[in-house]
């Protein structure tokens, strides 16, 4: 017999990232989760973003990586709350794997939660972690043609940032190109181009993290 | 890579639909996908296999049908579906106008139904 089903394939998993995201909203907390390939500078712009706003935000990092605790190291340099996920070769952090970094690393006295997701611009999109929004960082070295290449984790994302423009007059990519790639996939994305390197262009994505942290506090 | 998580999570809703119904052999599965979403047919299918092989579900078909990408244009509301050579540059047919366009089809994931005994 034929049984008409039509569910959500991945209702698990959105079922806990509800759960989770109406947990910190409870709490006033603003969840990123962040997203690109690797090397295209997530852990840089968490390091200089993190330091910058020290004295202004209490700050939290869950770190997905494959291997290692390199990053989660280098976030907690700076004197946030950090906790590395081993995916051990998974491509992507799942709902039910942030919630129990979360909940071991523990929430209290936090403004501002960071999710950094495995370096991946495909499967990552596709699994909710309990974020308010999704944050996705394209470094210019990667080429223009990113979002036209990978659609689905530019329309599913709140924010795009374009790191590391400073190194614009090396290579060959254009921001207009590129933002008008984003924006057929996604009318609404926000756009920030910046170098966390050099600190070019970091206030104006600072001003949208205190904007939308004012939004969460009650 | 990621198809093998869709793939558990698949066999766990199918797993809850035939008991619910009081069925014990899967003979074929229908999900729909959408034309943005990150999804790879081919992975999905080995990944349902490799998971189901001494399981009831053994030996039964995964079929997936593509939904394609619909939007709706910002300028005059027409709504249309972007060939795939301009989807990213894709003027409307209408009043041609190329970039903005609300996405309203094209990124589902969900399993429609099954055929079981």
């Amino acid at each position: 017999m034929k049984v008409d089903v039509v569910r959500n394939i991945l209702e698990a998993n959105d079922a806990v990232a509800a759960e989770l995201n109406a947990d910190l909203t409870e709490r006033g907390i603003l969840s990123l989760n962040l997203m690109s390939s690797p090397g295209s500078g997530k852990t840089t712009l968490l390091e200089r973003t993190l330091t910058d706003l020290k004295n202004e935000f209490s700050m939290a990092v869950i770190e997905g990586d494959c291997q290692t605790e390199n990053d989660a190291r280098r976030v907690a340099a700076t004197g946030a709350r950090a906790v590395q996920i081993n995916t051990a070769g998974g491509c992507h952090l799942d709902s039910a794997m942030v919630r129990d970094a979360a909940a071991s690393m523990g929430l209290d006295g936090i403004d501002i939660l960071v999710v950094e997701n495995v370096g991946n611009l495909v499967c990552p999109a596709e699994f909710s972690v309990g974020e308010d929004y999704k944050v996705t960082i394209l470094s210019v070295t990667e080429g223009d043609d990113k979002p036209e290449k990978y659609p689905f984790i530019f329309a599913e994302s709140k924010v795009m940032i374009l790191n590391k423009v400073d190194l614009l007059p090396y290579v060959n990519f254009s921001v207009e190109r590129a933002s008008a790639f984003a924006r057929s996939v996604n009318k609404d994305i926000e756009i920030f181009t910046l170098s966390a390197t050099t600190g070019q262009g970091m206030d104006a994505w600072y001003d949208w993290l205190r904007r939308e942290r004012a939004k969460k506090q009650k | 890579m990621h198809e093998l998580s869709i793939a558990e999570s698949l066999i766990k809703i199918i797993r809850e639909e035939m008991a619910k119904h009081g069925l014990t052999k899967l003979l074929n599965v229908k999900i729909v996908y959408g034309q943005i979403s990150a999804i790879v047919p081919e992975a999905l299918e080995t990944a349902f296999e490799v998971l189901t092989v001494n399981t009831p579900f053994e030996g039964a078909k995964v079929e997936c049908e593509v939904k394609p990408m619909t939007v709706r244009c910002r300028q005059c509301g027409e709504e249309f579906s972007p060939s795939h050579e301009e989807r990213m540059i894709m003027p409307c047919p209408k009043c041609a106008t190329e970039f903005g366009h609300e996405i309203i089809s094209g990124r589902e994931l969900y399993i429609e139904n099954i055929e079981a005994e």
